[in-house]
Parts: structure tokens; C-alpha cells; sequence
């Protein structure tokens, strides 16, 4: 479609990890020519005020997502399934990050 | 007559913390010329970070320096106070950026070294020194898997890419011998186990040079002149240029704050 050319790099999708045994977050996207380059943007992007232990980085385009015409058909079947829900179990005290 | 050379001890440890405090926050100013000109968005807040880095190491240095000197003058009366003839840093790190291709190879230049030079002061016998070398070796480590990564990059990249790199790595070779120059100071330091000897590191330096080049495709300047002068506080022109602007504030408005 466009005649100008993408100067920038190829995307990448940046998960960081705040805390050892927590899960990833996406927190943002970074452009890089590669993967190593992809974890170092993504270093001195998202992690500059120490609020990381680990980095995850992939590329955008490996990246499948539901579309918004899903929304009906992949969501709503399980709204009136409370009963999934674990609200009926007791969680110990001692268990973090549920 | 212990005096005398409490006295010595005193001049050369503040010669040398100069001389680091300097490396540090002239690299840092050069890099921070890059701020809001980087090729791309990640790459300038990488610059900015590593510029932020070497004015933290700076200002630790610097202020180890005014303590051991002793006159009361603070990290910012040695950083914007001094004209570039009291400057002790490398000539290296005063060069200006050029394009990319050539601030990448002056980081690399000064990195390895740097990563050489504070390894080693980790165990440096004079205890704040070696806390201070200790929280920058870890920064410097990063900067140099930074430039190390950029170099193969650009020295196997496209044609241009490796044509650039190149012209920067051979302008600034002669340039790196300075890096090495000792005075006494140095031999009083080595003795007493604060320093490392920095001559004795340039085979070290020019080995891993020569392999990330190699790697790069890129080739080791050969010439074997060497422009020398820092530890005389001898510099090329452009440090004046670079303090001229770093030191507007305070030659417009001294002693201001805010």
C-alpha cells in the first residue's frame, strides 16, 4: 500500500519479569534488527529503574492474537459458569502471587 | 621521613582519581551529545544510559578525589572549576563522536580497556577506591557487550556499515596508545597494590580487540605513531570545546543552584 519504506526495525514484544517465580508481563514493544539487540533495547528501555530479573523477548509477527469479531463466540459461553471459578477454596496464608 | 611521602602518596592518588574521575565524565559528556540524535529511539536511550553510567562513575571518582586532595574543593568545583590543561583524562575519550560507526569504535576502544582497568581495581588495596571500581565494573561490563555487539554488526553488516566502522577504528587508533602512558605516580600506586600496572594491560587490550575485529570483519590498524600528552594535561583541541559547553553554565552564573 504505502510507497514510503519502513525505515525502523522489525517489532519485538517485551515480557519482564519483576520477581524471581513471578510471571512474565508485557510491558511494551522494541524496535531491533535482532534478537540479541531486541534483549538489550529492551534492557535500557523497560528496565532502567530496576524493575526487572529476567527479560523476555519475541518477535511481533510470531505473535498470534483473537480478533475482535471473536469476542462473542471465544468469551461470552463462560460467563455463566461461576462455578468455575476457585472462590469456593480456602488459599493458606502462606501462598503469595495467586 | 614519613611526612614527605604522605605527602607524594597524597598527590599521586589524586593525580590517578583525576585521571579516572576525567575518562569517565568526558566519555560521558560525549555520549550525552548523542541525547535526542540517536538513529533510532532504543539506541538513544542506550547512549543516554551509558552516559549516565560513566557521570555516576564520575562523580564517585571525583569526589574521592577532592577528599584526597584535601583543598575542599567537591565534585563539581574539579568538574566545571578546571580548565582543560588540569584535565588528566585520555585523549581517546575527548575525540568527537563523528557518526555512529565511529562512536561505537571509540566505545570499544575504551571499554575493553576500561574493563581491564577496573577488574583489576576491584582489588585495589585502597578500600574506596576498590568499592567504587566494583560498582562501575559491573556497568562497564554491560557497556562493553553494547559495543561489542554494535561493532560485528556494523563491521559485518553491509558495506557502508563495515566502510564506516572501519574509518572510525583507524582514525582513532593512534589515539589508544595514551590509554597506556604512565607517569610516577603510577609506579608509586602499582608498589603499594591501589593500581594495576596500565602498561602492563595493553597486550590484553589489543588481543580482544583483535578477535571482536576479526569477528567483525574488520581490520586492526597497523601504524605504530602514538599522539601522547594527557597525563601532561596535554590534549587535542576539541576537550576545550567540549568543557566550553559542559562549563557554560557555571562560567555564566558561578556557584549557581537550583
Amino acid at each position: 500500500m504505502s510507497s514510503v519504506t519502513d525505515s525502523q526495525w522489525p517489532v519485538w514484544e517485551v515480557f519482564v519479569q519483576t520477581k524471581s517465580g513471578m510471571p512474565h508481563k508485557h510491558c511494551g514493544s522494541v524496535h531491533a534488527p535482532d534478537k540479541e539487540i531486541a534483549l538489550q533495547n529492551a534492557r535500557d528501555v523497560y528496565t532502567r529503574r530496576s524493575e526487572g530479573t529476567n527479560i523476555w523477548v519475541v518477535p511481533a509477527n510470531a505473535i498470534t492474537a483473537s480478533s475482535p469479531e471473536d469476542i462473542g463466540p471465544f468469551f461470552d459461553p463462560s460467563n455463566d459458569k461461576p462455578y468455575r471459578h476457585p472462590t469456593f477454596y480456602e488459599i493458606p496464608e502462606g501462598v503469595k502471587y495467586m | 621521613m614519613p611526612a614527605m611521602s604522605e605527602t607524594s602518596h597524597t598527590k599521586a592518588l589524586f593525580e590517578i582519581l583525576l585521571r579516572l574521575g576525567d575518562n569517565s565524565l568526558v566519555l560521558g559528556h560525549r555520549l550525552s551529545e548523542w541525547c535526542s540524535k540517536g538513529p533510532i529511539l532504543e539506541e538513544d536511550l542506550a547512549l543516554a544510559n551509558i552516559s549516565l553510567d560513566c557521570i555516576g562513575q564520575a562523580r564517585l571518582l571525583l569526589t574521592y578525589a577532592g577528599e584526597t586532595e584535601g583543598k575542599g574543593r567537591s565534585e563539581d568545583d574539579l568538574a566545571y572549576g578546571r580548565l582543560s590543561a588540569d584535565y588528566r583524562n585520555a585523549l581517546l575519550v575527548e575525540m568527537p563522536n563523528g557518526d555512529f560507526g565511529v562512536t561505537i569504535a571509540r566505545q570499544l576502544y575504551y571499554t575493553v580497556f576500561a574493563d581491564l582497568l577496573y577488574s583489576a581495581l576491584r582489588q585495589s588495596t585502597d578500600a574506596q577506591l576498590a568499592g567504587i571500581a566494583a560498582k562501575a565494573h559491573k556497568e562497564i561490563q554491560y557497556h562493553l557487550r553494547h559495543c561489542t555487539e554494535w561493532t560485528l554488526r556494523l563491521g559485518d553488516g553491509t558495506e557502508e556499515s563495515n566502510r564506516r566502522i572501519q574509518k572510525g577504528f583507524d582514525e582513532l587508533w593512534a589515539y589508544t596508545g595514551d590509554l597506556f602512558a604512565t607517569t610516577e605516580a603510577d609506579t608509586q600506586l602499582v608498589q603499594a597494590g591501589i593500581i594495576p600496572d596500565v602498561a602492563a594491560l595493553q597486550a590484553a587490550w589489543k588481543t580482544q580487540i583483535e578477535n571482536i575485529l576479526s569477528q567483525a570483519t574488520l581490520t586492526l590498524p597497523q601504524g605504530t605513531w602514538m599522539q601522547k600528552g594527557s597525563r601532561q594535561g596535554i590534549h587535542t583541541e576539541h576537550l576545550s570545546y567540549l568543557l566550553g559547553e559542559m562549563q557554560s553554565l557555571t562560567r555564566a552564573y558561578p556557584g549557581a543552584s537550583w
